[in-house]
């Protein structure tokens, strides 16, 4: 009942006991798996029926890719220690794990964006073959939600110093942002052996 | 005689009769159900209307009887699947016939035009390549493969001989289309990526058409060829007077 | 609307409010405004159908030179029509009225809610459908005109044609808004109730809402990802649906190769079998409610229709590929969807049997609303019943992509949805406005409608049975299509009968906000649901005090209760 305050009255709805706004991110986290679902299902379809399908780590740069993932999986802790330094009322503390976060993510852009830039600089594009379609376009998606969880989180880190720490909603917030992360950090865990190492 | 009518066109291959009981046997029932049910609708509507004295009453239906539309559906859903559908598909889109023993062709769609190919004397369709592919040469053929120079190709124009299955290779060289001859009842997509077998039997001397049934551009509309089903020597002689001059018969003449 | 928000500006209170009513109105008339748009455009081909290579009369002359060269219909502006008709009509038009419009501004009532749990993803979501919609229609002033190929977009006939980039841009925010719209819904119907409003006591439009957010919520990503992967073949180049050796008019193609074209066909289906339950379940919800209120007494198997709509909303997910017998999938596959298309026709007769059942005993008020609710019945059935000859492989084999399935689901989703959703708009006229809808003009409009749309639908199941396949330009151009010709005759002159009986429609939604009759109590249909227990129009915030809620939605006739309707919110029954 975020904010149809006028009607709020000492009254209790029927609810399933989830607040609105996990039961909202755990929909909008549905209908991303289906997202990501078909474009898997969509890669499993059109490698089983390739004649040849390229090795990932012949022509991708795996090393570059697991300094991602433990970029990513590093993130996804420091979001839980952020979340659990909120619960404690610690403010330098949530900010520092935060800011780690928001740090992390960029990382993981910039590791990416030498990546791509690499196949670039080769005449590589996802035009290429059905093998760098899939690649450009699965990462390439993937990398945007990156960019909305760092959009979120520095949201976060801005309202916590304009009044967000005292509000009620924060903490339901920081933890919804850490539940969108781990699902960007889980696609990404589903990505990375299916394109590199499969 | 024209084949078409203002019901089903007329039945020319060896399983449109078959297709055609489907098609009756599920109208009828459908017919049946559906003003055996709509009378009691109109009943209701009429023996339950609002007027002076009569009020509503919260009458007691049994679900039991409620079940039994659902019961009657499903039981004629059941039976047409398993008598009709299950073995008629099974004969038309699995069992193709025996290689040997019919007329093979290939159908090749392309905006706006359906190109055939017959395997000419040799019996050996020749090896094909998108980059032969020109006007004169709508399949491709490999000029250095022996196999494809007696290959007869025609546009928009086939001929098959009656009482003989047909084997087609059918597929697409640039959007989707679809095989369609009303006469026969036969019906398959040509999907470019895709080789489908088709197969039917023309058992009925005489003219038919082929169209798309499946969008495919701007003349989707003028996609169409005739089909001629005459005698076995009919056929021979028609596909004979094609060989010499088979570059020519594939020019743009629609 | 409201007299409580009078600090809110012009703007922030008809434009750009967070209140559920106004958005439910604004996607309303938005709605309705595309369905005449898409209307149009199929008066225009349908011109082209009766009478082919003939200017169209008083427009023809109007429409750009590269749409109709000399007043007459070309093929590229057919297709171009074509294409958007079908995705005005279900994206724009349908979903939006059903979803949009009746979800938006009953739902909430109808639970005793204040407004959607989240309000302003709620205005986030109209204000990206309108934005979706406008780009669809900017379409056609684009260099190479609007989407050519089917709202189906089958590549690789999608991917080569002009105007496809633009309508998968339309789509993305169409399905954004939607997936806005179904979080809320669900959220909202989950933890909005009104104390007692047990799940088991939510009417059944409620329901039919909540089931579809589901659908809306789960099928949609699927198509997005279908879209991503089209939008980038046709920008970046990719090859996700372009296989090797393709020769398009002569040229072999740049495009790598190694691409599936069937892999769009089971994704889009994936989505679009779904939504034809988006379609239709919404509508079937509010005839259930028309019907409850005008039979006076309970609707028949209550938890029989709820049960039967959550399996139709989960079966609708393993059906898909019935729209695919004959694309060159694997035949042993359509067998299995064969199966559970048979499966899946059981709950849709299942419901339609319960609200038949549901006039035994009743004492029927034949008004407005009521007659646009009974006719769906007949009329749905046909729908459905026409949908057995496709869904079986064997009769599909003759009759798919022919007229015969745009005669079935016109059935569906004009003769049923569309006519329930009028039914909706006399029902729930009343609530939005406080003013009654005159009897005698939406009579009138009943009866033209009900009979023109049949004009111009039957004739489409006879020319199907012909042979004749759809999205032609120009029947007349085969042989087989001769015979049928004046089908499309009768099929184009009901069509302008049914524009015409709009007119009485039109006239009488908007003199009616103005000059309609007032209704003193607000629940001039003496219902028994909560939306009739608040008033008419609702506040801001809905209801004065929280309603509480003691008994089941349907409580009409209760031989406790000394009138013949016995409210939800109604602590005991009176003698």
């Amino acid at each position: 009942m975020s904010s149809t305050a006028e009607a709020v009255e000492t009254v209790e709805y029927e609810n399933v006991g989830i607040p609105d706004g996990k039961l909202a991110i755990w929909l909008f986290l549905a209908s991303e798996v289906m997202l990501f679902g078909t474009l898997f299902t969509s890669y499993i379809v059109l490698r089983s029926a390739a004649p040849a399908w390229p090795v990932g780590w012949d022509v991708l740069n795996v090393p570059l890719a697991t300094l991602n993932t433990f970029l990513l999986i590093g993130s996804s802790v420091t979001i839980v220690m952020s979340h659990s330094r909120v619960q404690k009322r610690d403010f330098a503390g949530f900010n520092t794990y935060m800011a780690i976060t928001v740090l992390l993510s960029f990382g993981f852009l910039i590791v990416k964006a030498i990546e791509y830039a690499a196949k670039f600089n080769h005449g590589i594009a996802p035009s290429t073959n059905i093998f760098y379609s899939i690649y450009f376009v699965t990462t390439g998606l993937h990398g945007l939600h990156v960019i909305g969880g760092i959009g979120w989180n520095l949201g976060l880190l801005w309202w916590a110093k304009n009044g967000g720490w005292d509000d009620k909603l924060f903490e339901g917030r920081v933890e919804y942002a850490g539940l969108y992360w781990h699902f960007v950090d889980l696609v990404w865990i589903f990505l990375f052996p299916a394109l590199y190492l499969l | 005689m024209n084949p078409y009518s203002w019901l089903l066109p007329v039945q020319a291959s060896s399983f449109a009769a078959k297709i055609d009981t489907g098609m009756w046997v599920i109208h009828i029932l459908m017919f049946i159900i559906f003003f055996g049910w709509l009378i009691y609708f109109v009943y209701l509507l009429v023996a339950y209307r609002e007027r002076e004295g009569h009020k509503a009453q919260r009458v007691h239906i049994s679900h039991k009887a409620s079940l039994a539309p659902d019961i009657i559906v499903f039981a004629s859903e059941l039976l047409i699947v398993f008598a009709i559908a299950l073995p008629i598909w099974s004969q038309v889109k699995m069992t193709m016939p025996d290689e040997n023993k019919s007329t093979r062709v290939e159908i090749v769609g392309e905006q706006f035009n359906w190109n055939v190919r017959y395997p000419g004397p040799d019996g050996k369709f020749g090896k094909t390549n998108s980059a032969f592919v020109d006007f004169s040469n709508p399949f491709g053929i490999d000029p250095s493969d022996e196999a494809g120079h007696d290959d007869i190709v025609v546009v928009n124009d086939m001929h098959f001989p009656v009482g003989k299955p047909v084997l087609a290779r059918l597929t697409s060289k640039d959007v989707i289309h679809s095989f369609f001859i009303p006469s026969f009842r036969i019906k398959q997509d040509a999907t470019p990526g895709l080789v489908v077998p088709v197969w039917f039997e023309p058992t009925l001397e005489g003219n038919y058409e082929v169209t798309c049934a499946q969008l495919c551009g701007v003349g989707h509309a003028i996609m169409r060829a005739d089909v001629k089903v005459e005698s076995q020597a009919e056929f021979d002689k028609w596909l004979a007077s094609l060989a010499p001059k088979k570059a020519e018969a594939a020019g743009e003449d629609w | 609307m409201s007299d409580h928000g009078h600090e809110l500006s012009f703007w922030e209170k008809y434009v750009f409010s967070v209140d559920h009513k106004v958005i439910g109105i604004q996607y309303m008339i938005t709605a309705l405004c595309f369905l005449m748009i898409g209307f149009g455009m199929i008066l225009i081909m349908r011109w082209q159908l009766a009478y082919p290579g003939t200017v169209i009369p008083l427009i023809g002359k109007l429409l750009p030179a590269t749409f109709a060269p000399g007043g007459i219909l070309g093929p590229t502006g057919y297709n171009q029509m074509g294409a958007m008709h079908g995705t005005i009509m279900i994206f724009l038009g349908i979903v939006p009225l059903s979803v949009g419009g009746f979800g938006n501004y009953v739902m909430p009532i109808q639970i005793g809610a204040p407004d959607m749990a989240f309000p302003r993803m709620n205005m986030m979501s109209y204000w990206v459908y309108l934005p979706g919609g406008l780009i669809m229609l900017a379409s056609f002033l684009m260099p190479g005109g609007a989407a050519q190929s089917g709202w189906t977009s089958y590549p690789p006939l999608s991917v080569i044609n002009p105007g496809q980039t633009v309508w998968l841009l339309g789509m993305v925010f169409l399905i954004t808004s939607s997936l806005l719209g179904s979080i809320n819904f669900i959220v909202t119907v989950l933890n909005l109730r009104a104390p007692g409003m047990t799940l088991w006591r939510m009417p059944l439009f409620t329901w039919s809402q909540f089931v579809t957010a589901f659908l809306l919520l789960l099928a949609f990503p699927p198509l997005e990802a279908a879209a991503i992967m089209q939008l980038a073949d046709r920008v970046l180049h990719t090859t996700f649906y372009m296989p090797d050796g393709l020769v398009i008019a002569g040229q072999a193609s740049t495009y790598a190769g190694g691409g599936a074209v069937l892999l769009y066909q089971h994704l889009f289906w994936f989505l679009a079998h779904p939504e034809v339950y988006v379609l239709i379940l919404p509508p079937f919800g509010l005839i259930s409610e028309i019907i409850a209120n005008n039979t006076r007494k309970p609707l028949f198997g209550y938890k029989e229709m709820v049960y039967a709509m959550m399996f139709l909303g989960g079966m609708s997910f393993v059906v898909w590929a019935h729209h695919m017998f004959v694309t060159g999938m694997a035949p042993a596959m359509a067998n299995f969807f064969l199966i559970t298309t048979m499966i899946i026709s059981v709950p849709s007769v299942a419901l339609l049997t319960c609200l038949i059942l549901s006039l035994k005993g009743a004492s029927i008020r034949y008004n407005t609303p009521m007659l646009f609710a009974l006719s769906y019945l007949p009329l749905f059935g046909i729908g459905g019943l026409t949908g057995l000859p496709l869904g079986l492989t064997v009769t599909d084999i003759y009759l798919h992509d022919t007229y015969y399935v745009i005669g079935h689901f016109h059935y569906v989703v004009v003769t049923g949805s569309l006519m329930a959703l009028f039914g909706g708009i006399y029902f729930w006229f009343p609530k939005m406005f406080g003013r009654k809808m005159d009897e005698g003009l939406g009579k009138l409009h009943f009866w033209g409608s009900v009979i023109a749309m049949n004009g111009i639908f039957f004739p489409m199941f006879i020319i199907g049975m012909q042979g004749q396949s759809r999205r032609l330009f120009d029947p007349t151009a085969h042989l087989h299509n001769l015979i049928g010709q004046p089908m499309h005759v009768i099929s184009t002159l009901a069509a302008i009968a049914l524009l015409v009986f709009q007119i009485p429609f039109i006239y009488n939604f908007l003199n009616s906000i103005f000059r309609g009759e007032k209704c003193s109590d607000p629940n001039p249909w003496r219902a028994t649901t909560l939306d009739w227990a608040c008033p008419s129009p609702p506040p801001h915030g809905n209801f004065a005090k929280v309603p509480r809620v003691y008994r089941g939605p349907y409580e009409y006739s209760h031989p406790d209760h000394k009138e013949d309707f016995l409210p939800q919110s109604l602590e005991k029954a009176e003698a």
